[in-house]
Formats: structure tokens, C-alpha cells, sequence
């Protein structure tokens, strides 16, 4: 058999018998992290529910470690995959501890009574999660981040081989999205878990996965490595982004850029250029960038937002033609901002702009000029 | 930590357990008759004048509003549990009312034919009722999300279900009628050892099947996904907490007719004195806390105005509301 902790077989997957996804091919290695992307309501969370059985398959079927799963019992199934649902869960008089140690439910007796060896599982999954000090306070009194945490703790007192996540960092803030993500790191380096979770986050999704699955109209339209999918303006098309685009070397969104001829020349470089793009952006003025590196860290951003962005190639000094270019579109802007503190050998080009704008009467303006 | 958690369970289930002897004591002393503690031991031993007035009338009232009382506070706490509604329960959700339809159609109907229901009859019937009732309930929760919603729903079909029970009562012309009457209003007077007999193994069989079911209820506390995932059969689930739930309701709903709040007020005052929500320790912590809780409200009711008797729930209203009236406050019902 392939060695698949988890493999969904062309499933089928929808509503009330109605389906939402088609033939939908997933699979999960042991130690590997996929990650469902896909705009809302495509049915990322249908998949996920689907994988786990809270929703009948319309066709296909899933294997857990090479078993058919619906041939399994609901206990054999929690031994060895557990979840992270979305959603609140509200408790009353439990403590971290308490909740954590629900996940020992497969394991024990009738009475669901814990034995040491639960115990000491409760508190091994605590500590995996860094929430060994949450352990007696209240579950409801913590904050969204710990709450996370303990109940990634509960999923791992199930001791699965797989774990499915959906949407585990929705309610957090910056801080703990990064923590749960880097103890989720963690846990599959070291427990070796197969995990699949689906993420809003497009720059965390971009970093945390192994293999990145794209969901869009009623099938997957896209599963590949994160490279491979946040390249070649693929999301800007997964979400149909008609009004600003995705950066996808910084891994951010941009807005639309403001609309006609430039007003404004901008010459940035080196990161010099970002405050003025986006105060331009801001303030709705159609703006020239230049003259730019393509290597350059404002680049990125200069044709996310410029309306004309004058750019020489990596790693070539600024050539003739190019300040030629430049110097044409600067003849049509109202004024010059110029952000770069100073010049050197590589953008000697821009200060010649700054000449060829004195001469025309174009006003300049340089904010950031140093005294030396 | 976990040692002071046990030893605060153990204080509060010795404390439960002190004061249901206590109140069953003053249950079968006081009344009309005040007896000394003497005489109550003599007629207890069926000696002296008292014998008559402990044996017929106290001790299996004592004993009606003990078991009722806890099997109301359970099946309250069931409720909560499935509806994750800390203010569901067999009366606002209309299931009492509801159960108590149904004896009294049948009560009426066989009474026409001149015969009288037997008590495991009444139990039938007001099982029946309440799964119907329920039916409804359940109807509702499926479109309505919001659980206050939820409530107003149970309401409704409560106050529907009284309305045709005062209704049949008023038209139905029978010298039985003025017992029926009384129960109509929430009593735990006129139960006798007959009753009992049918009534106490089924409130303790129900009991112990839902203590059986602690497991999967504690699951299911964490939301029916969690549940599901953790290897709950759902459906079963479901299924045997609305059946538990239902013949317990249904046990007090025949026999002491409709008594209001207990169901809420016993389940959140015991987790209080538990600190904890676990359902090994609230089913035993709400059966000894329901009987408690009705132990007292009786006694109050047959002593304050004697030997004018208050209706049952007009006490357990006083003592009870407030405490739905504070879970409110304090913790707005959920509008997700």
C-alpha cells in the first residue's frame, strides 16, 4: 500500500446529497502539513468535515493508513486522527487540564474514568503544546491563544497519526497565530504527525505548508508545493482579485492602485520608495516609480501600485535607454519626489533625473536628503 | 489542586447527603400536626395516632417529592446538556406541559368509560406526551439557532399544551375531576405507595442508564463535533438522552403535574457546589439536589399557610426564577 496516512480517493462532498466538490484527490505523508487555500465558501471546511466523517461522503472514499474508513469504528478512527474544530468551545467550572484530557475519550472505560497512564498523557500533550502552566486555570478565563493550544493539546491526547485543522488561527491575533503555527511545526518534526488544515492566512499558509491544496469552483484547482502555487499571479486568479493584487514575494495584499496618468515621479530604492507608494496609494494619486532595480525590495510594491514604473534590470548599472525612459515620463509629472537619501555608483541615473527635472521647472522634493 | 477538587466534592456530596435526611426528617414531622421526634419514631414503628398520618400521608409524600425533585433536577440537566442551553429544562421547553396533556386526555377518557389509569399507565402516557411535545421542540431547534429563540419556542408550546389541558379539564364532568383538578396545579400530595411502587424503579432505572451515559455526555459538553470525532455515535447519543430525559420528565409530569423551574435552578446551584460540570459527578450531585431542593419547597408549601397548602410551584418559582433570572444576567444567552 502507499504510504499515506491519510488519503481521500476522488471524494465527493456537499450537502443534503447536493455536491459542492468533485473527485476531490487529497493525501497526507507522515511528518508533512497540507493546507486547503481556496476563497470563502469554497468548501474548504466541507472537505475537512467531509474527511473526518461529520459529513457523508458522496462518493470516493477515504483511507486512513491505507484502511478504508468507513469500515472503521468511531473509536479506531479517533485513535489514531483527531481534530481542531473552528468555533468556540464554551465550558463551564474546566479547567485547561480538563479539556485536554477529554481527548483521552477512545481510551478509556465506560465510566470514562482517567488510569495514571491518561494522566501522564494529559500532561505529556500539556507540555508539547507549552501549556503546562495553563494546566488549573480556567478554561473559559484564558485567552484565545491558550484555549488553541489546550485544545491542540486534547487532539494530541487522542494520539493520532493525523490531524485535521480547520481554520485554527481565525480568532487570533498576530502573536498567537505565530505560536500556534511554530508549536504546530513543532509537534509534526517531532510526533511525526500527517496534518491537513485550512488556513484564511495566505502568507501563513505560504510558510507553514508542505504541500498546498487550491480550492476553486467545484474541484481542486491546483495542489503543489507553496512555490509552486504562490507564483506566477496563481492566487491573484484562485480568488478572482479583480481590485489590487497579491504580493507574493512579501506574501501581503495590495490595494488598487489609483487610477490615470501619473502625477507624481517617485524615485525610491531600497526601501526609500515604500513610505511614499503607499502614502500616494493612500491619497489616491497616480504616481511614475523609478528608476528602480529590479532586485529591489520597493519593486514589488512599485508595480503593485504604480501607475508606470520605470525599472532596469538585476544587477545591471542603470543603462542610457532606461534614463532616457524615465526622463519621458518625468516630463509628464507635476513634481518629484525623490526618497533616496543619497547616490552612489548604481543609481547615479536618479540623480541625473533630479537635474533634468531643475531644468524643466519641475519642482522636487526630498524629504529624506542627508546633510553629509 | 486535583485533591482539593475531591475534597470539595466529597464535602458538598456529605453536605447534600446531611441535609436530605434532615429535610426528610422535618417532611414527615411537621405539618398540620407537629409531632415530636418521639412521636414520629412511635409511628413509624406504627404505634400511637401518628401512625396513620406518617404511614398514608407523609412518608410517601416525603418520599414522591424527594425522588420527583431529582428526577426533575436530572432531566433538567440532560436538557441542558444536549440544547447547550444553560435555561433549558422539561418545564420552559414545554415537555411537562405537554406530558401532562396526555395523562390528562387519557386520564379523562378512560374515566368516561368508567375506568381509572393505573400509575405505570400514567407514566405511559406522559412519556408519550412529552416525546410528542419534545417532537416539537426539536422541530424548532432545527430552524431556530438562536437558543432564547429556542426557549420562546418551548414556551409557546408549554402555554399551547396548558391551555387544551385547562380546557378538557373544565369540560370533563366527573366527581374524579377535583383530584384532577389539584394535579393540574403541581402537587406532590395524593401520591400513594401504589405509585411508588411504579414511580421509584423507574426514576432510578432512568438514573442509572443516564449515570451510564456520563461518558459520552462529557464528550458532548465540548460540542457534538468534538463528540463525533472522539468516537460518540451521535444518533444513539441523541436518541437515549431525549428517551432518558423524556421518562423522567414524564414521571413527575403523571404524578405531581407540572412544577416549575427546578429543572434549572437545582442542576446550576449543584454545579456551583460541585465546581465542576462533569456529568459522573452532576447526575448524582442533581438526583441528591433535586430532592433537596423539592424536600424543601414542600415542606415550606404544606407549613407556611397551614393548613392552607401553597401550590408546589409557587415556592420552587420563588426560589427558583431567581436563579434563571441571575444565569441570564450573567452570562447573556448565546446569539450565534
Amino acid at each position: 500500500m502507499d504510504d499515506y496516512l491519510l488519503h481521500a480517493d476522488r471524494i465527493t462532498v456537499g450537502y443534503d446529497g447536493v455536491p459542492l466538490l468533485r473527485e476531490v484527490e487529497l493525501h497526507v505523508k507522515k511528518g508533512e502539513i497540507l493546507t486547503l487555500i481556496g476563497p470563502n465558501g469554497a468548501g474548504k471546511s466541507t472537505v475537512l468535515k467531509s474527511l473526518v466523517r461529520q459529513l457523508e461522503l458522496l462518493g470516493g472514499r477515504v483511507y486512513l493508513s491505507g484502511r478504508p474508513m468507513d469500515e472503521m469504528s468511531g473509536r479506531q478512527v479517533a485513535r489514531s486522527l483527531s481534530v481542531l474544530l473552528t468555533g468556540r468551545v464554551r465550558t463551564e467550572w474546566m479547567t485547561c487540564g480538563d479539556v485536554a484530557a477529554a481527548g483521552r475519550y477512545p481510551y478509556t472505560g465506560r465510566l470514562g474514568l482517567l488510569t495514571d497512564e491518561d494522566r501522564r498523557q494529559v500532561r505529556e500533550a500539556m507540555a508539547l503544546v507549552h501549556a503546562l502552566d495553563l494546566f488549573d486555570r480556567d478554561f473559559a478565563r484564558v485567552s484565545d491563544g491558550q484555549r488553541q493550544r489546550v485544545l491542540l493539546a486534547r487532539a494530541l491526547c487522542q494520539q493520532p497519526d493525523v490531524l485535521v485543522l480547520d481554520e485554527p488561527t481565525s480568532f487570533l491575533d498576530i502573536r498567537y497565530k505565530a505560536e500556534l503555527l511554530t508549536v504546530l511545526k513543532e509537534l509534526v518534526r517531532e510526533r511525526q504527525l500527517a496534518v491537513v488544515l485550512s488556513l484564511h492566512e495566505l502568507d501563513l499558509a505560504h510558510k507553514v505548508s508542505d504541500r498546498v491544496l487550491c480550492i476553486r469552483g467545484d474541484r481542486v484547482d491546483r495542489c503543489g508545493t507553496p512555490d509552486e502555487v504562490f507564483s506566477g499571479g496563481y492566487i491573484e486568479q484562485l480568488y478572482g482579485m479583480t481590485r489590487g493584487s497579491y504580493n507574493e514575494v512579501y506574501g501581503c495584499v495590495e490595494l488598487e492602485r489609483p487610477q490615470g496618468a501619473p502625477q507624481v515621479f517617485v524615485i525610491g530604492g531600497g526601501g526609500s520608495g515604500l513610505p511614499a507608494y503607499r502614502q500616494c496609494q493612500r491619497q489616491g494619486v497616480p504616481f511614475a516609480a523609478g528608476i528602480l532595480h529590479e532586485n529591489d525590495i520597493d519593486y514589488p510594491v512599485a508595480r503593485a501600485l504604480a501607475a508606470q514604473v520605470v525599472a532596469e534590470q538585476a544587477f545591471q548599472p542603470i543603462r542610457s535607454a532606461t534614463v532616457a525612459q524615465a526622463q519621458q515620463v518625468l516630463r509628464g509629472c507635476a513634481r518629484v519626489l525623490c526618497c533616496v537619501p543619497r547616490f552612489g555608483a548604481l543609481n547615479r541615473a536618479n540623480e541625473q533625473l533630479l537635474e533634468a527635472a531643475a531644468a524643466q521647472g519641475i519642482p522636487v522634493e526630498r524629504p529624506h536628503r542627508s546633510e553629509g | 489542586m486535583e485533591q482539593k477538587r475531591r475534597r470539595r466534592v466529597a464535602l458538598a456530596f456529605a453536605l447534600l447527603a446531611v441535609l436530605a435526611v434532615a429535610l426528610f426528617a422535618c417532611n414527615v414531622g411537621w405539618g398540620s400536626v407537629r409531632l415530636s421526634p418521639g412521636a414520629v419514631w412511635d409511628g413509624l414503628l406504627r404505634r400511637g395516632e401518628a401512625a396513620v398520618v406518617i404511614w398514608q400521608l407523609r412518608l410517601p409524600r416525603a418520599l414522591a417529592a424527594a425522588l420527583l425533585g431529582g428526577a426533575l433536577a436530572v432531566s433538567g440537566f440532560l436538557m441542558q446538556t444536549f440544547f447547550a442551553n444553560p435555561i433549558a429544562s422539561p418545564f420552559l421547553l414545554g415537555i411537562s406541559s405537554g406530558a401532562r396533556l396526555a395523562v390528562a386526555l387519557v386520564m379523562i377518557g378512560l374515566l368516561g368509560r368508567g375506568i381509572l389509569l393505573s400509575s405505570a399507565g400514567m407514566i405511559a402516557a406522559a412519556f408519550v406526551g412529552a416525546m410528542v411535545a419534545m417532537g416539537f421542540v426539536l422541530l424548532c431547534a432545527r430552524r431556530v439557532r438562536r437558543s432564547a429563540l429556542l426557549i420562546v419556542c418551548g414556551v409557546m408550546i408549554g402555554d399551547i399544551c396548558s391551555a387544551i389541558t385547562d380546557f378538557v379539564v373544565a369540560f370533563a364532568e366527573d366527581s374524579n375531576i377535583i383530584n384532577l383538578h389539584n394535579w393540574t396545579k403541581g402537587s406532590f400530595s395524593g401520591i400513594a405507595w401504589r405509585d411508588l411502587a411504579v414511580l421509584a424503579p423507574a426514576v432510578l432505572v432512568a438514573a442509572v442508564l443516564t449515570f451510564l451515559l456520563s461518558k459520552p455526555m462529557a464528550a458532548y459538553q465540548l460540542g457534538e463535533g468534538y463528540a463525533q470525532s472522539m468516537g460518540v455515535d451521535l444518533r444513539r447519543f441523541r436518541l437515549a438522552l431525549i428517551v432518558l430525559s423524556g421518562v423522567l420528565s414524564a414521571c413527575v409530569a403523571a404524578f405531581a403535574g407540572p412544577i416549575s423551574f427546578v429543572g434549572i435552578a437545582v442542576p446550576h446551584l449543584v454545579k456551583g457546589l460541585l465546581h465542576t460540570t462533569r456529568p459522573i459527578l452532576m447526575i448524582p450531585g442533581c438526583l441528591m439536589g433535586g430532592a433537596v431542593f423539592c424536600l424543601l419547597c414542600d415542606l415550606i408549601a404544606r407549613t407556611v399557610f397551614a393548613p392552607t397548602e401553597l401550590a408546589i410551584s409557587s415556592v420552587t418559582a420563588v426560589f427558583g426564577a431567581p436563579v434563571v433570572i441571575a444565569i441570564m444576567l450573567r452570562r447573556r444567552l448565546r446569539d450565534d
